[in-house]
């Protein structure tokens, strides 16, 4: 090893750990602030209080937007799952020409602008008559979380040994339940990654959200927004600290049964 | 389904002519939903915007979306942005990725999570921090100070600067990532191969390591690029109206001017450079796939 092989060395290694200060500097910003006393974001806070997450129980407009966007991501999710499934299993196993085109299409939702998509589907739901909120909201969210679900089990399913579905198949199931009971427990990993990006994609999703709600259905990014721009206090902070505390636990759980490094590569 | 057990009877899958076969079905029902709600609103989108105001087919909407000045200056401001973004987050990603590469135990375990933990944080959230960071009696100002590097307080928000910086910090795992993965599968010893047979440093990287990373770091790039084309959080959080993106103007046609003329004028032209951008990066990578 040269001395320019250590300085190389070197370099990635101070940058690498700034790279992690960077990216963890607005969760310790949000956290300073919901624990701060201070209605004006003065860093760091004058002194400290939980007065921002006890304030979360008059916010019940907030709390409505949580649960409609749990609602949508935990549906969405799991429609995509299915139909994703169902979709790779096509391409990792059929002979069929445009394999390769149809894996790039059914992820090409995630390169394309969120805003256009919802600008697009607000014009098409207008035009087929659909006026429901809900169901608009619903529909394009399957769009957005599909493609999660399809990269990494794409990724999983071809390099899945589809003998062991055939050999229980030999032994009297029929293909759904070939699938459910040993595919599907095989790919733990691929479905729990996939569904985790999903999850968050379809929860942070504001663009085409935006285009297809109404006054009742705000999910929460668009009520957190407009709630920034009438009356920004910290109690935005304290809820997204009691989130962040909710993906730390499913991410310590990911760690412990499926290995942090393999959930993150799918 | 009677019909199941011969859809899939052993390797390899029955095949009825026209290179079609049977298990190709289970794609349809994923398909047909994509089709209907994602492929044909963005084809009717792009079809509007080539109707005239009195019927007919033209380019008139985009004739007069390019005659206007200010058009001109947010794409150009929108796509600089975008390279800008792109630029900063791939210095930043790629000697990340190598230590991440080279991290085990606890520091990969730091890595990762760093990597993931933000995802939890709303971009909505994430922006506004950045915002609070930014002001002018904010913690970086007062930073900047105490360590003497400025006199007095500089104003960043509301600088491309800061929205260029907020970005990458948003986006910057989906630069890093696809690099980490292609170092993965990189064998080490092909670096001490190559310094074996007398290769330096600097040639070693330029013919060997770079080279063999390209894929990730064109996937990486394609990716945090159209995301940028399409941020509309981060800049209205961090830059505000008066430096306004597409989608920005997107938004503003449509939430506010109710003009769905120019709205989707815009959203077409902003359709087309993320098309653009996702046939580029896979020719560029079938390219390279195809090189090695």
């Amino acid at each position: 090893m040269t001395q320019t092989d250590r300085i190389f060395q070197t370099v990635s290694w101070i940058v690498g750990l700034a790279t992690v200060a960077f990216l963890m500097l607005p969760i310790l910003i949000t956290v300073v602030v919901a624990f701060s006393a201070s209605p004006v974001y003065t860093l760091p806070p004058p002194s400290w209080s939980l007065r921002w997450f006890a304030d979360l129980q008059n916010k019940t407009g907030l709390v409505d937007a949580v649960l409609l966007s749990l609602n949508l991501a935990v549906v969405s999710t799991l429609v995509s799952l299915i139909l994703g499934t169902a979709a790779a299993i096509a391409v990792a196993r059929g002979q069929f020409s445009g394999r390769g085109a149809v894996a790039t299409f059914v992820v090409s939702p995630l390169m394309m602008p969120g805003l256009v998509l919802g600008v697009a589907m607000l014009q098409f739901f207008r035009d087929i008559g659909l006026r429901d909120a809900y169901w608009s909201l619903l529909l394009a969210h399957v769009v957005i979380t599909l493609p999660f679900v399809m990269r990494t089990l794409l990724a999983a399913m071809g390099s899945f040994d589809f003998s062991i579905i055939d050999a229980a198949r030999t032994l009297g199931m029929n293909y759904p339940k070939s699938v459910a009971k040993v595919l599907i427990p095989n790919l733990a990993p691929a479905y729990l990654t996939g569904g985790l990006f999903a999850f968050l994609a379809s929860m942070d999703n504001y663009p085409i959200s935006i285009f297809l709600t109404d006054a009742r259905n705000k999910t929460l990014p668009i009520k957190m927004l407009q709630y920034l721009e009438e009356q920004p206090d910290p109690s935005l902070a304290a809820m997204s600290t009691g989130l962040i505390l909710l993906a730390v636990t499913v991410l310590v759980i990911g760690a412990r049964t499926v290995g942090l490094n393999r959930m993150i590569q799918g | 389904m009677t019909a199941a057990p011969n859809i899939i009877a052993g390797t390899p899958p029955t095949r009825c002519g026209l290179g079609f076969d049977r298990i190709a079905l289970l794609a349809a029902p994923g398909l047909s939903f994509l089709a209907l709600f994602y492929a044909i609103p963005l084809a009717l989108l792009l079809f509007q915007s080539l109707r005239g105001p009195e019927g007919g087919f033209g380019i008139a909407n985009y004739v007069s979306f390019f005659s206007e000045p200010f058009n001109i200056g947010v794409l150009m401001r929108t796509l600089r942005v975008a390279l800008l973004t792109t630029l900063l987050s791939l210095i930043i990603a790629y000697p990340t990725a190598i230590a991440m590469n080279r991290a085990r135990g606890v520091w990969l375990t730091v890595f990762l999570v760093a990597m993931v933990l933000p995802m939890s944080l709303g971009v909505v959230v994430k922006a506004f921090a950045w915002s609070i960071l930014f002001r002018a009696n904010g913690a970086l100002n007062q930073i900047m100070q105490a360590i003497g590097l400025t006199d007095g307080p500089v104003r960043m928000l509301f600088t491309e600067t800061a929205l260029v910086i907020g970005a990458a910090n948003v986006f910057l795992p989906f630069m890093v990532l696809p690099i980490y993965a292609v170092l993965q599968q990189q064998k080490a010893s092909l670096a001490d191969a190559a310094a074996s047979l007398g290769a330096g440093p600097f040639f070693r990287f330029f013919h060997v390591a770079l080279p063999l990373t390209l894929p990730g770091i064109v996937a990486g790039a394609a990716f945090v690029f159209s995301l940028s084309v399409s941020m509309y959080v981060i800049p209205s959080l961090i830059v505000g109206e008066t430096q306004q993106n597409l989608p920005m103007l997107i938004a503003r046609s449509f939430l506010y001017l109710r003009n769905e003329e120019l709205g989707s004028t815009i959203s077409a032209i902003l359709l087309i450079i993320a098309i653009a951008v996702v046939l580029g990066s896979t020719w560029l990578a079938a390219r390279l796939g195809a090189k090695e």
